[in-house]
Order: C-alpha cells, then sequence, then structure tokens
C-alpha cells in the first residue's frame, strides 16, 4: 500500500495532464480529418465556443463574481479569477489601447502545449485556438462581443503566448415583441 | 477539482464533433466508437507514463488491475472503481456506481441509448493504459442503470 501514499499529494496535477493529452488527440483527430490547417484553426475556435457558452455558467455560479462595470475589470477577471481556477495559471494583462477597448493577456506557460512540438507542415495551425473560442463564448453569454486571436505563440517561435482581445460592442438584451 | 469541468466540457465536445463528422447508420456508429475509443487509446497511454514513473514494478496481472482501480481512478475520476470482479481466467469486471462522465445525464431511461458514448474514450484510455504495462486487451463497457457502468477487461493472452 505504500504505492498510494506518494501520489495523493499531486492529484491535481494529473487532471490538467489528463486535459492536455485530451486536448492533444482532438487535434490530431482535426488534423487527420481536415486538410488545411484554417480549417483546423476554424474548428477549434468553434467547438471551443461551445464550451464557453456553457463554461460560464459554470464560472457565476462557483465564483461569486458579478456584473464586470468595464472592461478593464473584465480583463482582471479573465486573467486572475477565471484562468487561476480553470487552468491554473495567472496571466498578466498588458498592452491596453489608449481607448480602452483592447488589451492582451501574456501567458507563462501554457498547460494546453505542455507535450507539444508543431511539426514542419503545420506551420499555421493555432494549436490553443480552443482558448478564443471559449473567451468568445463566456463573454457573449454576459453581453460582450469580443473579437479574441493569438498575437502570439511560443510553439510557432515567439518569445511569449500573446492573446489579443478587443472589445467591439455591447450585446442589447433582445426581447421578444410584446414580452415586457 | 477545477480541472475537471474543462475535461467534461472538453468530451462533451469531442464526441459532439465526432458524431457531427460523420451521421449515418450503424456502421457509422461502429466507426465513431472506434474514432473516440483510439483517441482514448493514446491518452492512456500517455497518462501512464506519467503516473508510474514512481511505482515499484507490478508483481503480476492482478496488480496492474488493482493500480488502474485504485490509482488511475482516482487520478482521473476522483474515485475509485466500487466493485472488482475477476474469473482469474483474463477477464476483469470494473463496476463504477458513479461514473463521472455519465453522472450529468439523467439517472433514468431517458438518455440511456447515448450513453456507449460517453463510455468508448474510457475504454480507450483503460485499453492504451494496461498496453503501455505491457497487458494487451480488449476493453469493453455497459450501462444498466445510470449513472453506474461496468468495464469488461478483456486480457488477450499472446
Amino acid at each position: 500500500m505504500s504505492r498510494q501514499s506518494n501520489r495523493t499529494t499531486d492529484n491535481k496535477k494529473m487532471n490538467s495532464e489528463l486535459f492536455t493529452l485530451t486536448y492533444g488527440a482532438l487535434v490530431t483527430q482535426l488534423c487527420k480529418d481536415y486538410e488545411n490547417d484554417e480549417e483546423v484553426n476554424k474548428q477549434l475556435d468553434k467547438m471551443g465556443y461551445n464550451i464557453g457558452v456553457r463554461l460560464i455558467e459554470d464560472f457565476l455560479a462557483r465564483s461569486s463574481v458579478g456584473r464586470c462595470q468595464d472592461f478593464r475589470e473584465t480583463a482582471d477577471v479573465i486573467a486572475k479569477v477565471a484562468f487561476k481556477m480553470y487552468l491554473g495559471i495567472t496571466p498578466s494583462v498588458t498592452n491596453w489601447s489608449p481607448a480602452g477597448d483592447e488589451f492582451s493577456l501574456i501567458l507563462e506557460n501554457n498547460p494546453l502545449v505542455d507535450f507539444v512540438e508543431l511539426p514542419d507542415n503545420h506551420s499555421t495551425l493555432i494549436y490553443s485556438n480552443l482558448l478564443c473560442g471559449v473567451l468568445r463564448g463566456a463573454l457573449e453569454m454576459v453581453q460582450m462581443a469580443v473579437d479574441v486571436r493569438f498575437a502570439q505563440d511560443t510553439l510557432r517561435g515567439d518569445n511569449v503566448t500573446e492573446i489579443r482581445m478587443k472589445f467591439i460592442k455591447r450585446i442589447e438584451e433582445n426581447l421578444p415583441a410584446g414580452d415586457e | 477539482m477545477a480541472d475537471e469541468a474543462l475535461f467534461q466540457f472538453l468530451h462533451n465536445e469531442v464526441i459532439q464533433y465526432i458524431y457531427k463528422s460523420a451521421e449515418g447508420g450503424e456502421t457509422e456508429n461502429g466507426r465513431n466508437i472506434t474514432k473516440l475509443e483510439n483517441m482514448g487509446f493514446r491518452v492512456g497511454q500517455g497518462l501512464i507514463e506519467r503516473f508510474t514513473k514512481d511505482t515499484a514494478r507490478f508483481k503480476d496481472e492482478l496488480d496492474i488491475m488493482k493500480f488502474i482501480c485504485k490509482d488511475f481512478w482516482t487520478c482521473v475520476f476522483k474515485k475509485q472503481i466500487d466493485n472488482l470482479r475477476t474469473n482469474h481466467q483474463g477477464i476483469y469486471v470494473l463496476q463504477d456506481n458513479k461514473f463521472r462522465l455519465l453522472s450529468q445525464l439523467s439517472a433514468g431511461k431517458q438518455y440511456l441509448e447515448h450513453a456507449p458514448k460517453y463510455l468508448a474514450f474510457t475504454c480507450g484510455l483503460v485499453r492504451g493504459s494496461l498496453s503501455n504495462l505491457g497487458v494487451k486487451s480488449i476493453v469493453t463497457a455497459e450501462v444498466s442503470v445510470m449513472p453506474a457502468c461496468k468495464f469488461q477487461v478483456m486480457i488477450q493472452k499472446l
């Protein structure tokens, strides 16, 4: 029974390995199914979106975060609460545009790419593109239309991984006619 | 704990994707299950390498199965297998009374027919793990009452 004792401590880390590897298997499958990287990127974004629209419920229920007053607060919540909660990392928030409607998330170590090396023939693959979809989908559910994309990626030789987020508009709640 | 929701959502999305990309009859369904199973296989192979890197060598087949039921299941699903049975001739039945990936589905009969989709990946996970421990096997799963399920492992003798 001595075998068990040394493992329980890093239980949580194991879980993220399961996630990382499963994600890897998914990307592999997508690369097999689609001819070009563009399609794979698109598909990953779409799947991320589907996850995001559900994940936001889980997030709001568990984090007791209320409505954000402005985009700066949104950025803080994403980096310090959401990323911490789901991926166990805290990206830094930088490069604010003067208007305050655009910022970057700098990821020191992206857990999705833990065991990954991109082969040469997939130079345009945005491996972690799922994340963009997740962010977009989740924010859409709290009435924010946001454009999310990878500006830099360590997998493709950049120094850091940077996700650029741009606020587009506030989504008005559309009540059906006559339904006050 | 937190990572878990993420994995469940991803797992659901993977199933959705595989089934959407090829809708069709019975043979299609079989192929989809195989695809999911193969993805699980790869993941299982990777996971077991990480899990066992500082464990003692396993004594025998039963020792390996116990490891799968206790440590492996705990790491992946946060609980142990509830019941392990064997006929001592290479067949093992692993019973999980509250299988994580089924716990979000209705406990009634409503979605019973969809249950196999949610088990295929895990079957592959177990098969992949065993394979990297030098045990060749066939893993199948069945559900009679949600969210309990049984995994049957048939060891292939060389």
